[in-house]
């Protein structure tokens, strides 16, 4: 991390959606007032339920949608001033996305190497026709799509789920990104081949020296690969800090919620009938207050009146919640 | 360690003394298509006991869901059972007619299956639905119709008001608890679940595994629950049983197999998962990805992949073996080294 400024600066950023028709409109607030940083070669970890708007973070930061209010910057300069197409084009390599359904985001008519090929021509127009090909068989190499040369000639149907994934990130490695948006990039694969995957996040990150934005609702599995975790909860931020230290000292009462649900066959588990049945709310035309009181045990009356915010309670690990800034000890679940 | 004892035919790991509420033996199921058959299930036996929570893992394509339709002859063309019986009540399903399986389905099997959103009937009220079901069991009278629907909304947790909702209206989690709800209008004494809680969110999941363990005590029914996600099922299921390119890997006691998994592919699924607490440490998961079963290797199927391989498991098809209560097919446990 440069001590100035971060690769991505994202402030009090909110996306609202309208819905309803004419006689009933209303606003869905996906995401509120959200900030965060991700540093060089870093990986930090969007965690949350569905609902929690952490895909419509995403979505923002690729550029699909605009936010409504609050502003992000990337390398210091806003996304907002980014227009021509020319411009357009540069930030979608430097920051590209990884999608979550391997099987609907290559083309299939096409061989794997269409793709990447066509993303080098299109970011990368200084190489010649032998030095893309060069450089796809190095990014399959990366990806641990071994051999590369021979994998780049297949069809996504001869590919397993796994491998169709990695082509992804190649796809994505190719434009020589600084940072990779990964939207839930193993939710759709079997436990079984989820951790080749995100070694292959961790290596991108060492070897590449790309950051990645992962998004994902398996805190284990953030707990592998992040250095820093952040945990939405109804479009609000509720806790950020380094991986470790959110997931072993977790202060808001919904990441000791998350925790608790997180299946784990190394421990012992109180199988009680007492679990939450509650659900994230879609909040639409919300009035201030924290949006997790209605499941929260220790929920108290302020709680009901203010939205918390984000606050320091040790070195880098910030919560929003009144109980535990008020420096209670939280144990909610 | 192992005290292996020669394969006894029946591939099971010592079942409760009691008739089994459904027995299979050597059930196959293959797809034959144009451009060959594949063998997606190969010779598959077990039983399950009355009560018993049996869980069937395993990775994409390794047959499990196959099996499950096989085992509720819910399969379409090109899938069909090409040998094997499934023994429900003394009846093999297998040889039954569609008139017969009818009155069998939801009165005393009944199938929850993966995506609720797709098995529940978008433009019928849940209600509507759960009336469809009873009515086709010759319930007629409105009011107990009714009593019943709102019993098992409610034994789910879900508020009877629902009863005039559309799926559409309700959450995940609620969609595939009245899909449970559903499948407990008779109380029957088996239910088999198709990966259900893998649209879920952790909370969710959680909370219907609660759910669903709490239901089976108190009415006793066999589960049969497949998963990709043995984490899952660690707490919940009496007997796992994990599934390799349509064949059955290793099955025992759950506790037993996460403490000392034999077959190293149950110790690879095992080594898979990043854990929450503890150490962080470096995890390889299995190389490699599951055979084309159109084409399945000669010998074990697991052993190009098997970081234990040795020269006979590329050619001789492993049998079951006994070991401290669990079957492995693996020829690490062949106690005569291969001689015979």
């Amino acid at each position: 991390m440069t001590d100035s400024e971060p690769l991505l600066r994202v402030d009090r950023m909110s996306r609202h959606f309208k819905i309803g028709n004419a006689l009933s409109r209303s606003t869905l607030h996906a995401v509120d007032e959200v900030s965060f940083t991700v540093g060089e070669r870093e990986i930090v970890a969007i965690a949350g339920e569905s609902g929690s708007g952490k895909s419509t973070v995403a979505r923002v930061l690729a550029k699909i949608y605009k936010p409504t209010s609050g502003e992000v910057y990337f390398q210091g300069k806003p996304l907002s001033a980014i227009r021509s197409r020319a411009e357009k084009l540069r930030y979608s390599g430097l920051a590209p996305m990884v999608f979550q359904d391997p099987f609907a985001s290559i083309n299939p008519v096409f061989r794997v190497s269409h793709g990447v090929m066509r993303a080098l021509k299109l970011h990368r127009p200084e190489l010649s026709g032998d030095q893309r090909f060069t450089e796809a068989v190095r990014v399959f190499d990366a990806v641990g799509l071994n051999p590369g040369a021979e994998v780049l000639q297949r069809y996504p149907h001869e590919l397993s789920g796994g491998q169709r994934q990695r082509v992804g990130f190649a796809q994505a490695l190719a434009m020589r990104p600084k940072l990779i948006l990964a939207d839930e990039p193993v939710s759709m694969l079997d436990v079984s081949i989820r951790i080749g995957l995100l070694n292959v996040m961790a290596k991108l990150r060492d070897e590449e020296r790309v950051s990645i934005l992962y998004i994902t609702h398996d805190l284990a599995s953030a707990r592998y690969v992040a250095d820093r975790l952040i945990v939405m909860y109804a479009g609000h931020l509720v806790e950020t800090g380094p991986a470790e230290d959110v997931l072993s000292k977790p202060q808001h009462p919904y990441t000791q919620l998350l925790l608790s649900a997180v299946p784990d066959p190394r421990a012992e588990l109180n199988v009680s009938a007492e679990t939450d049945r509650g659900e994230p709310p879609k909040v639409i035309n919300p009035v201030p207050g924290c949006r997790f009181r209605f499941r929260c045990p220790l929920a108290i009356a302020e709680c009901h009146h203010q939205t918390p915010q984000l606050l320091e309670l040790s070195p880098g690990h910030d919560a929003a919640c009144f109980v535990a800034q008020s420096g209670a000890e939280v144990k909610a679940f | 360690m192992a005290h292996a004892l020669a394969d006894d035919q029946s591939g099971l790991a010592s079942p409760p003394r009691r008739e089994p509420v459904l027995e299979i033996r050597d059930l196959s199921v293959e797809y034959v298509l144009e451009s060959g058959i594949v063998g997606a299930v190969d010779a598959v036996s077990f039983d399950v006991a009355p009560g018993e929570f049996l869980a069937i893992v395993g990775e994409s394509g390794c047959g499990k869901s196959t099996l499950l339709f096989g085992i509720s002859q819910l399969l379409n063309p090109p899938a069909e059972i090409s040998g094997g019986s499934v023994q429900f009540h003394g009846r093999n399903l297998v040889q039954l007619t569609e008139r017969e399986l009818a009155a069998v389905r939801w009165k005393d099997m009944s199938v929850v299956m993966q995506s609720a959103m797709n098995a529940l009937n978008p433009v019928q009220s849940v209600g509507a639905q759960l009336k469809d079901a009873m009515r086709a069991h010759g319930m007629t009278s409105k009011s107990e119709i009714l009593q019943r629907s709102v019993e098992v909304l409610s034994m789910v947790g879900i508020d009877p008001v629902h009863l005039k909702s559309y799926p559409h209206q309700l959450s995940g989690g609620m969609r595939q608890r009245s899909m449970i709800a559903m499948a407990m209008l008779f109380t029957p004494e088996l239910i088999i679940m198709d990966e259900p809680t893998s649209a879920l969110d952790v909370v969710a999941q959680r909370s219907l595994m609660a759910q669903i363990k709490d239901l089976q005590r108190e009415y006793h029914f066999a589960v049969i629950f497949v998963t990709h996600d043995m984490s899952l099922v660690r707490h919940f299921s009496d007997r796992l049983m994990v599934m390799y390119a349509g064949q059955v890997s290793e099955v025992g006691p759950t506790q037993q197999l996460f403490d000392h998994p034999h077959h190293p592919y149950t110790a690879g699924l095992m080594d898979a998962f990043p854990s929450i607490r503890g150490p962080r440490v470096q995890l390889t998961g299995i190389p490699g990805s599951p055979p084309n079963l159109a084409r399945p290797p000669s010998g074990c199927r697991f052993s190009p992949r098997c970081p234990k391989v040795m020269a006979r498991c590329e050619t001789d098809p492993p049998p079951d073996y006994q070991v401290e209560g669990t079957s492995v097919r693996c020829f690490l446990y062949d106690v005569t080294g291969g001689s015979q």
